[in-house]
């Protein structure tokens, strides 16, 4: 079935956006971001993805003898990485202030305004 | 909104994102096809470079000025972080107390830490040869230092980790990739172009500006990701509000989910007058209550 890891992708992002609309801790809120980015690395990966394909590294291949996978969107996942891990960071560093501030990190319990 | 009706209009949103990503689906090229026109172009004009690792061709060469803009993204996430994590008017630092640490875990972890330093250094060294670069060794420097926590305590992690010093490093790394950049432009080119000699291929002076570029984000992960977690660990280990008058019900709320005061409730005889109002910021074994 060649649709499967497309779908995997689709239904990665999906459990992340549930976990997130249902989620009663914001740090808890933040993983599930996380798997919704998780889900860009499948997919990205997946379309990249050649038949009998190596990795696209010639150091110890000779360029021609065997097909690689796509670089392209390696280098592409690499960056979504990169961006899912900082953001993370500063996402984690929000959290922290808003439970020093508010003494709760439960979003629903964040409704109201305080200066 | 209710939590039913969110969870209603959630469904909703929900079925109809899946079908419209299953039918995206079927109209992708199919798995494991062997159609890549991008990436067959890629890997020529990688070979072309001399640069054995395509990725790190695609990322530092071909989509250099993509990779400035993910690094920037890195550097701005550092500095809010540090700015949104600062130690605020109503807080006060309280220096570690040195902490016992197992032996095995001692000599473990003081064992790997000169490896795992060495090959972070090596997998940004050889970013533009085999899997790696930058970012991947800068995280594993970063990491190496922190095994000096685990080996000591966070004095001694302290020692080695001046933050203005890894902030300036920081700062240091992005503007070395700037300059690099600006490089091509006084070479007569475009901005980020690869201007110098593309080497031998598979050495380690292959790729031109590549492992260059490596470096300066090597640098730049590296000393962000310490400072990240410096801001962290400071927030968990050192930073307290003791004259906030609902201090102790944050800290015991912090014990609660697992931070370092949790192991002398388990492991030692409860201690009288120790609770409430005195905060403790680390897991020292012998602690003395004050």
């Amino acid at each position: 079935m060649s649709v499967l890891p497309y779908l995997v992708a689709g239904w990665i992002f999906l459990i992340g956006c549930y976990g997130l609309a249902t989620s009663r801790n914001l740090i808890h809120a933040v993983g599930c971001l996380a798997v919704c980015q998780a889900s860009t690395y499948v997919l990205l990966l997946a379309v990249g993805y050649r038949d009998g394909g190596t990795a696209p590294v010639f150091s110890d291949l000779k360029p021609g003898t065997r097909p690689v996978v796509d670089p392209v969107v390696q280098a592409l996942t690499l960056t979504d990485v990169v961006v899912g891990a900082t953001v993370t960071a500063l996402l984690l560093a929000l959290v922290v202030q808003v439970g020093k501030r508010h003494g709760t990190v439960d979003p629903d319990e964040l409704s109201e305004l305080r200066g | 909104m209710s939590r039913r009706a969110r969870l209603w209009v959630l469904a909703v949103g929900g079925l109809g994102l899946a079908v419209l990503l299953f039918a995206a689906s079927l109209e992708l090229p199919g798995f494991g096809g062997d159609w890549h026109p991008y990436g067959v172009r890629a890997v020529e004009a990688a070979l072309a470079r001399h640069t054995s690792n395509v990725v790190a061709a695609v990322n530092f060469d071909q989509r250099a000025f993509d990779t400035l803009g993910e690094e920037s993204i890195l550097f701005c996430a550092a500095l809010g972080t540090v700015v949104l994590l600062r130690q605020t008017s109503d807080e006060h630092r309280v220096r570690p107390e040195p902490a016992r640490v197992a032996p095995p875990v001692r000599r473990y972890a003081l064992v790997a830490l000169p490896v795992t330093l060495l090959i972070g250094l090596y997998i940004v060294a050889h970013g533009q040869l085999s899997p790696g670069g930058g970012f991947q060794g800068g995280v594993v420097v970063a990491t190496a230092l922190h095994l000096l926590y685990i080996a000591v305590d966070y004095r001694a992690l302290e020692r080695i980790r001046p933050i203005g010093l890894y902030a300036m490093a920081d700062a240091a790394g992005e503007a070395a990739y700037l300059l690099l950049g600006a490089a091509g432009l006084i070479a007569g080119t475009a901005y980020l172009a690869n201007v110098l000699p593309y080497g031998t291929f598979n050495t380690l002076a292959s790729g031109g500006t590549v492992p260059l570029l490596n470096a300066a984000v090597g640098v730049e992960v590296a000393s962000g990701v310490v400072v990240l977690l410096a801001s962290f660990l400071d927030q968990a280990v050192e930073i307290v509000d003791a004259d906030d008058p609902d201090s102790s019900g944050r800290n015991s709320d912090q014990d609660n989910s697992g931070r370092p005061r949790a192991p002398d409730n388990s492991d030692q005889p409860p201690a009288p007058d120790t609770s409430g109002r005195t905060p403790t910021p680390h897991n020292p074994p012998e602690e003395k209550p004050t």
